[in-house]
């Protein structure tokens, strides 16, 4: 195969044609100030708001309870610090997981460091919350509950309706990290009792450098970028008007092919689970087999490392990625693969493969066949998979 | 960060990769835990001349590449030179490695010493300047396969 197979959805996406088109009038022909009274300008504010009313519309929230923000992470500051501030005379807790992304957990570390405290609820060794944990901690001073909806690494699908109902029934608020759920798995934030939700562009097929951060219509939160009077005065800095077209575009896109999309993505999420674990000895998935993001596979190889698999891998034209320390250039490997209560040479193995709706049958069983060849080829030059032999033929 | 074209060329045809039965000396330097571990076995005849040697490495492209680069810059050397293969010499020939990379090459040249540490041990020899390596690992323990 010459042409480039891409396997690491879950860390950006190509953005679609569709969505190139929709923004392309806003750079050089529409592309006025949104804040400005001119007609150019108006159309600006016209387009952010139809963006604005679309987003609301997949989340079965209020149009003005969308706000736009640069990323993900911006989102997930503002939601953790902004309830921080706006809350912190009610008091100074925070519940949160060990999985987190680190948006999320060195957003709480950072309040850690200001006095606030906080509770991270571990997961199970399928990378799950139980919600009864959740309950458990929470105490009268606790104001925010912040669950990821979905995790980035292993897929792991968070009991969010659960949670969503322990908050609600603690007078608790509930943000959600959704950036890797958003427009891959139907969310209703009314039914599922979310009060904000962080959601990022570039992970479904819009550009990078746009997100959105919703808020339930009367939280007391403030702003956290200060300028101009954007976004009813809560996110100051002028409008990302293409990108934010753009973001509605992609997740009109997504969610008119949601059901399509997922069973797609989910059927070829099990031929590749299936292929890597009966055709590759000493295997194993890491997280839920069952509550999984359709498109997420994360597999641990015993004896070889991640950096060299992927390194091989991109040499075959394929691009995934690792949770070995040697990838993220420090000597820990990844804090949810340790969560999970893998040993450490276990995860330094770890291999995801995150796929898309583009994916085809053909480039996953190309890429197992790959990775058969390479797994076995690390492993005849590794020290340990020797010892394992020897230990065995005694 | 960028591999130079001499690693990836280690990389991906990395020399004298395999076992030496019955070696003179093997050293295993590194740990699981920090994702390196490097093995070297070393044939070294009569004249104390290393006549062949293997690596087998568990790590990343780094580990892998400074592994086959150590065994290059020994063979063929005396036990002596071979003691004089440092981190530096074997990254210099390497072109550099990044940063974050440069532990492995100190365990490549930890990796010879051990070997020869273990030659020097067995055959009742001493090799001036040559300490015993503070991170054999020969002795760790199996964890349990998944």
């Amino acid at each position: 195969m010459n042409k480039l197979i891409y396997l690491d959805n879950a860390a950006t996406t190509a953005v679609k044609p569709e969505v190139v088109e929709a923004m392309l009038p806003y750079y050089c022909e529409k592309f006025g100030n949104a804040s400005s009274i001119y007609s150019i300008g108006q159309e600006s504010k016209e387009a952010l708001e139809n963006a604005r009313q679309t987003i609301a519309g997949t989340l079965n929230a209020k149009t003005e309870e969308i706000y736009f923000t640069g990323c993900g992470t911006e989102a997930d500051n503002w939601a953790i610090i902004g309830t921080a501030e706006a809350y912190g005379n009610k008091g100074k807790h925070i519940i949160t997981s060990n999985v987190e992304h680190h948006a999320v957990l060195h957003t709480c570390e950072y309040l850690e460091k200001r006095g606030f405290e906080i509770t991270y609820v571990p997961v199970d060794e399928k990378g799950l919350i139980h919600p009864e944990d959740v309950e458990a901690a929470i105490r009268p001073d606790t104001i925010l509950i912040t669950i990821m909806f979905a995790n980035n690494e292993i897929g792991t699908i968070m009991p969010i309706a659960e949670i969503g109902a322990i908050a609600k029934k603690h007078g608790v608020l509930f943000h959600t990290d959704a950036v890797q759920a958003f427009t891959h798995l139907p969310i209703d934030v009314n039914a599922l009792n979310i009060d904000m939700l962080s959601a990022s562009g570039h992970k479904f097929h819009a550009p990078k450098g746009v997100g959105f951060l919703y808020i339930r219509k009367g939280l007391k939160l403030k702003s956290f970028i200060h300028g101009g009077a954007q976004e009813r005065k809560r996110r100051a800095g002028t409008e990302n008007v293409a990108q934010i077209v753009g973001m509605a575009k992609a997740a009109e896109l997504a969610m008119a092919n949601l059901e399509e999309n997922e069973k797609k993505q989910t059927a070829l999420r099990d031929h590749l689970i299936s292929r890597v674990l009966t055709e590759i000895p000493h295997s194993r998935l890491n997280g839920d087999a069952e509550h999984r993001l359709p498109g997420n596979t994360n597999f641990s190889f015993q004896f070889i490392e991640g950096e060299s698999m992927l390194m091989m891998l991109d040499m075959k034209g394929i691009c995934g990625s690792s949770g070995s320390a040697c990838t993220a250039g420090s000597l820990d490997p990844s804090h949810v693969l340790m969560a999970i209560g893998l040993p450490h040479e276990i995860a330094h193995g770890s291999l995801r493969l995150s796929l898309c709706e583009d994916n085809t049958l053909e480039e996953v069983d190309y890429t197992v066949d790959c990775l058969k060849e390479i797994v076995a080829r690390l492993r005849a030059m590794s020290p340990l998979y020797e010892d394992f032999v020897k230990k065995q033929k005694k | 960060m960028a591999y130079s074209e001499k690693v990836m060329d280690h990389f991906t045809n990395p020399r004298n990769m395999g076992e030496i039965e019955n070696a003179s000396g093997v050293g295993t330097v590194g740990n699981a835990k920090c994702g390196d571990i490097m093995r070297i076995y070393l044939d070294i005849d009569e004249n104390q001349i290393v006549r062949d040697v293997k690596f087998k490495t568990f790590g990343c492209g780094a580990a892998v590449a400074t592994s086959s680069m150590a065994t290059e810059l020994v063979k063929g050397k005396s036990i002596y030179e071979a003691l004089q293969v440092t981190n530096k010499a074997v990254m210099e020939a390497l072109d550099g490695l990044p940063p974050v990379k440069v532990h492995c090459s100190l365990l490549a040249e930890e990796a010879i010493h051990a070997a020869l540490w273990d030659y020097a041990t067995k055959h009742g020899i001493e090799i001036p300047g040559l300490q015993k390596p503070v991170t054999d690992i020969s002795e760790h323990e199996e964890e349990e396969e998944y």
